[in-house]
């Protein structure tokens, strides 16, 4: 019998819709156990949760650089289930991506990191001298264009990241711990500078571990434990309780191989195992 | 494709070459050995079957008559016998002409006891074939004509030929092949080497947007580049071993030179030159375009 296909109702607004998602990898428990979410334009979200929780996962997912096992993915009108992987491409000029780990382009100057990501989706050489600039004065870096990435601070360096990741002008930024790698100070930084940028327009999905950031934010936080959602609240809290001890489990993303120091009190600080 | 990307992937393509300089140079010279030596190797062949044609040439199959065949009737076999394939041209030889033609050849003044034609009755057919391993196909046809009384070929001169000309093909195309097996190998190599250095860029490009044309252009320029330069070398290198080598041996064996001639330089080069070039660039955009196919994937 030949299977049909199912009609999906996007609510009005709604730029992220995941309807019962589960994503399995070869080994061990399912990464995310049947999640649905609704993001609307012009949201910031935080997704909080330990590792193996299946945060990136939901990140990687939202980018297509995976499939779902199963159930429905829709970003900006694209439904990723099944979306041509000839797509892929147009659709991910619709997003901007930040990593924890910032990936640079070390070779390369600040102006010529941020340019590149113009270049490679085939803007004109005009454009791109009027754009990176401007980009660059926004996120603070106007006279650091000519350093290379490795002569400048870690919230520096993430903050050409994130120009790089606002210059083909998205509508989602989606961020994966870009505060991992920060002392407190450029944390808070690089936070102002999302919300600058989600209050133009842009929605904003930053995955993170930092609590004093989300509880300070007062945003919408999701909240995710063992692959499934345990709380959406709007104006929300990192929660403890919620997300309970369970540090050590595998996670399958090395993304999220992190592990805090010290005992019981959080820290911005992280250790990358790997 | 904006004009701007496509100057954007060849400079990114000579960036490749440069960061990956090593390996890109060990990819040339293998391209460059291994054209040089199917170049080597097409030489030897194309001279060997020139000398294989001219000997061809002489080889021809005498067809003789039944007595009291008319002429008219030997002229009709004659067209039937052109139409063949296999056949390149037919010359009708009348027992006069066969006299006239002995006469000069042998007798020269000494004719006078003659005075009849000996050679009466020998009215022939002179068939020169295209390919002489067909030689016996022409054979079992003119066995069907009743009118044939005798035929004068020579079945070993023409299997030596087939036989020589099948093993030439047989060895040149083993060679060719190792030779492009390899050349591929290497050149896959080289890109994966730049693939590897350049994966974080690769990855980056992928999640910004890039299509995977943008991301696979340079690549496979690089890999046109190293097919193009490794297959000009050895063709120069060719033109000049190749000129030297035949005035060396025209006048250092002079009898070798009066049995046998060597093709032209320009007419080996006019040859082995665009096919060098095919197979260099060929190399280059098959390699490179294998190598990016596994190795994108993001």
């Amino acid at each position: 019998m030949a299977r049909k296909k199912q009609a999906h109702q996007i609510p009005e607004g709604n730029v992220i819709t995941l309807e019962n998602v589960y994503k399995s990898y070869a080994k061990g428990a399912p990464a995310l156990n049947g999640i649905s979410l609704d993001i609307k334009q012009g949201e910031f979200v935080f997704i909080v949760g330990n590792s193996g929780s299946g945060k990136s996962t939901l990140i990687r997912l939202l980018l297509r650089e995976l499939k779902p096992t199963e159930g429905y993915i829709n970003v900006l009108g694209y439904e990723l289930n099944t979306i041509r992987n000839s797509r892929i491409p147009k659709f991910r000029r619709n997003l901007g991506i930040v990593f924890q780990d910032f990936r640079l382009l070390n070779d390369r100057n600040v102006y010529e990191n941020v340019a590149f990501a113009q270049r490679v989706i085939q803007v004109s050489g005009r454009m791109i001298q009027k754009n990176v600039p401007a980009i660059l004065a926004m996120v603070g870096l106007a006279d650091k264009y000519k350093s290379k990435p490795l002569e400048l601070s870690g919230g520096e360096q993430q903050r050409v990241a994130l120009a790089r990741a606002i210059v083909n002008k998205p509508m989602i930024l989606l961020c994966d711990e870009p505060t991992g790698n920060l002392d407190p100070a450029n944390a808070w930084e690089i936070m102002q500078l999302l919300e600058e940028i989600n209050e133009t327009g842009t929605t904003v999905v930053v995955v993170t571990h930092n609590r004093e950031i989300v509880n300070a934010m007062k945003k919408r936080v999701i909240t995710m434990k063992k692959g499934v959602i345990l709380s959406d609240q709007q104006y929300g809290s990192y929660i403890d309780e919620e997300i309970g001890e369970d540090e050590e489990e595998e996670d399958e993303d090395e993304d999220e191989l992190y592990v805090e120091q010290g005992t019981g009190s959080w820290r911005t600080d992280t250790l990358p195992l790997i | 494709m904006r004009i701007s990307t496509f100057f954007y992937a060849i400079g990114q393509g000579f960036k490749n070459l440069v960061r990956n300089r090593w390996f890109a140079l060990a990819a040339i010279a293998t391209i460059t050995s291994c054209l040089f030596m199917f170049g080597v190797m097409a030489a030897v062949v194309i001279n060997f079957r020139h000398v294989v044609q001219t000997v061809e040439e002489g080889v021809s199959v005498t067809v003789f008559f039944e007595p009291g065949t008319s002429e008219e009737r030997i002229r009709q076999m004659k067209v039937e016998i052109e139409e063949r394939e296999e056949v390149s041209d037919v010359t009708f030889i009348s027992a006069e002409e066969a006299w006239d033609s002995f006469k000069d050849e042998y007798l020269g003044e000494y004719t006078d006891g003659f005075t009849e034609n000996p050679l009466e009755g020998m009215d022939n057919l002179e068939i020169n074939l295209k390919d002489v391993s067909r030689q016996g196909e022409l054979i079992s046809f003119l066995e069907t004509m009743p009118e044939v009384r005798e035929m004068n070929y020579s079945a070993v001169t023409a299997d030596t030929l087939t036989g020589a000309n099948r093993l030439i093909a047989y060895i040149s195309v083993g060679i060719i092949g190792l030779l492009l097996a390899v050349s591929i190998f290497l050149i896959n190599n080289t890109i994966a080497t730049g693939i590897t250095a350049r994966k974080e860029e690769i990855s980056i490009m992928k999640y910004i947007g890039a299509t995977d044309f943008f991301v696979r252009a340079p690549f496979v320029i690089q890999g046109l580049i190293i097919g193009f330069i490794g297959s000009v070398i050895p063709v120069g290198v060719l033109y000049i071993l190749y000129s030297r080598a035949t005035e060396y041996v025209v006048g250092r064996f002079p009898t070798l030179a009066r049995i046998m001639s060597f093709v032209p330089t320009y007419d080996i080069i006019r040859i082995i030159g665009p096919a060098c070039l095919i197979l260099g660039v060929g190399i280059g955009f098959l390699g490179s375009m294998f190598t990016v196919r596994r190795h994108l994937h993001v």
